[in-house]
């Protein structure tokens, strides 16, 4: 029983392991293979059996046949307007909030720290209907027009933010003290301090925030699909899911074409910020 | 110049300011930050006032009536709604649906997250590579990937026929077979949310005390024996921070359903969340809806009650 044999279970264990990797990193990869390579495919291609892994003469007219299928300029217009909206408002919110809750004195925070953390308790899956209702018939009844099918009705009941308040307030709590003071003693305010001071500081967290604010917007579907009516009002998942509601399993080609216009953005986000995002998620869970 | 920081320093500190006049000063600065404190909180807390808490409010309302969602008549009907749901046999489908799904969806999550983390916890090059495609899938569009399965689900052409055919086995209809249709989802949903969980996983493994593990060894625990005496109790935080997580998670999952199977085949994949949806906006019974989605809220109520009570636990006699 000499070094080598245990140097040969380690190199064993080592073979075992990069298989394993690479058997993961397929089941999870090749569904998305396989959406790009059909995008590529004929619809001959993709009715033959057993399929191609790489399409034979790409065809990337899908890409210009699902563009002309739905009106996905305005879909891609409606998606930004409202992500942005929608995560500005987020991010601004969460800001002030957290700066608020980490340095401003008040006597009842306590009370709005309960009611934050009884709105994290609240998913906006049970409040649609209602709010469906808030703003068909109360605006209605108020301002003598529905907001149904608006850009406002999209993005008003996501701009509150308590997860975002709380990990802001965590890291803000966290920066230096003295350099906090040193601002005081230079006499700035609170808002130059939280602009020039904590701001800069917090950048990350910010930034992490802000990327997984954006990516649920993007992603966000319940509720804009009951909000909205109309073709030129919907948002690219909407738009795409009712694209596939029409065309269903006739256009694979095509249609793997137009999912590829939701996701690029998505990857593009990923590729370069991934990063940031996981490390985000892991320090509210091994933190908490 | 001075005495402003002083007086700023007793307001920060709560102490009696040292002068009369920095007295006089902490008390106007504590009336201003408590009108910023209120500025800065504000919008936020009407959004969440408008559109979480109110509706709460206005559900348990429309759950006591009867309304088309457009006649100006509501009807006044009690408990009726709740009754109905109480012996409906779609509603108890819907529960059972609900429960299959979130046991085998959270189960296999967090089974594979916990193997692939374990995996890539383990020298190899290239793993943060294979933990940034693992993790990938969760940050796409649920409506877009549940298309993309439409597809590989095929039983014709699909990818899952392909690979079912190496095997000899030819593919069943997935999503339109009332046994497979929920089978099918719960692949997509883990394909898409396992790497959620490796990610966590793997956190809670590296800040695991390697001394432990060598004490271990020093002790002669084999890998397994040091998998069960260290690991495990190591991570069992992390792992029911991940349960509850998951399971809040699934409950609102909507978008996979709703693209790749709209509840159906004959309702085998109508879970409580798509329930809601089809109450409210295809069958336009709003008052059902509103008390299916309370018995929604008040079913992740119970987790996080579960989850707050276990975390006053650990405070106590951690």
């Amino acid at each position: 029983m000499g070094s080598l044999s245990i140097q040969n279970q380690r190199r064993l264990n080592q073979v075992v392991g990069y298989l394993a990797m690479v058997l993961i990193v397929l089941v999870i990869g090749l569904p998305v293979w396989w959406m790009f390579s059909a995008s590529l495919k004929t619809t001959q291609e993709i009715y033959t059996f057993p399929p191609d892994w790489i399409p034979q003469n790409p065809r990337w007219s899908n890409f210009k046949e699902a563009w002309e299928s739905a009106p996905f300029g305005r879909f891609y217009l409606n998606s930004i307007i409202t992500t942005v909206a929608g995560s500005g408002l987020e991010v601004f919110n969460a800001t002030l909030g957290a700066y608020a809750l980490a340095y401003l004195r008040f006597p009842l925070k306590n009370v709005v720290f309960a009611i934050l953390l009884a709105a994290l308790m609240i998913p906006a899956q049970v409040t649609i209907l209602p709010n469906y209702v808030f703003f068909g018939s109360t605006v209605f009844d108020l301002i003598g027009e529905s907001w149904v099918n608006t850009y406002q009705a999209i993005v008003l009941p996501g701009a509150s933010v308590a997860f975002g308040t709380f990990l802001m307030r965590q890291s803000f709590l966290g920066l230096p003290r003295e350099v906090l003071d040193a601002a005081k003693v230079d006499g700035a305010g609170h808002l130059r301090t939280l602009w020039d001071v904590v701001l800069p500081m917090a950048r990350p967290v910010i930034v992490t925030f802000g990327l997984i604010s954006v990516v649920a917007k993007w992603n966000d579907y319940l509720w804009p699909l009951v909000i909205t009516q109309t073709q030129n009002m919907r948002t690219l998942t909407v738009g795409i899911s009712s694209l596939y509601d029409l065309e269903g399993n006739t256009q694979w080609g095509v249609v793997m074409a137009a999912t590829i216009f939701v996701i690029f953005p998505l990857l593009v986000v990923f590729v370069f910020a991934q990063r940031f995002i996981i490390e985000g998620l892991t320090s509210g869970a091994t933190k908490g | 110049m001075v005495s402003t920081a002083r007086g700023r320093e007793g307001t920060s500190y709560g102490n009696q300011a040292v002068a009369q006049s920095s007295s006089r000063r902490s008390r106007l600065d504590t009336q201003r930050e408590w009108i910023l404190f209120i500025l800065f909180m504000l919008p936020n807390i009407v959004l969440f006032g408008l559109f979480t808490f109110w509706p709460m409010v206005e559900n348990v309302r429309l759950s006591t009536q009867r309304w088309d969602m457009i006649s100006p008549i509501r009807l006044s009907v009690g408990l009726a709604n709740y009754r109905y749901l109480l012996k409906d046999e779609t509603f108890h489908q819907v529960l059972i649906n609900t429960a299959y799904f979130t046991v085998a969806a959270v189960g296999l999550s967090l089974l594979l997250g916990l193997i692939v983390a374990l995996l890539l916890n383990q020298p190899l090059k290239l793993r943060n590579g294979a933990r940034a495609i693992v993790f990938a899938p969760t940050l796409l569009s649920g409506a877009a990937i549940g298309i993309v399965w439409s597809y590989i689900f095929d039983p014709r052409y699909g990818l899952m026929a392909q690979g079912l055919s190496w095997i000899n086995v030819s593919s069943p209809d997935w999503l339109n077979r009332p046994e497979w249709a929920m089978p099918a989802i719960i692949i997509v949903y883990v394909w898409k949310n396992l790497g959620f969980a490796a990610v966590i996983f793997l956190a809670g493994l590296q800040a695991i005390p390697k001394d432990l593990y060598d004490a271990a060894r020093v002790d002669g625990a084999n890998v397994w024996w040091r998998f069960r005496s260290v690991t495990l109790p190591m991570l069992s935080p992390i792992t029911f921070f991940l349960l509850i997580t998951s399971i809040l998670n699934t409950f609102q999952a909507f978008d996979i359903i709703r693209v790749m199977t709209q509840g159906g085949p004959v309702d085998a994949t109508n879970t409580l969340i798509y329930y809601v949806y089809e109450q409210g906006f295809i069958d336009f019974n709003a008052g059902r809806s509103a008390a299916a989605s309370l018995v929604l809220f008040v079913l992740m109520m119970i987790v996080t009650l579960v989850q707050l009570r276990f975390a006053e636990e650990r405070v106590h006699y951690g």
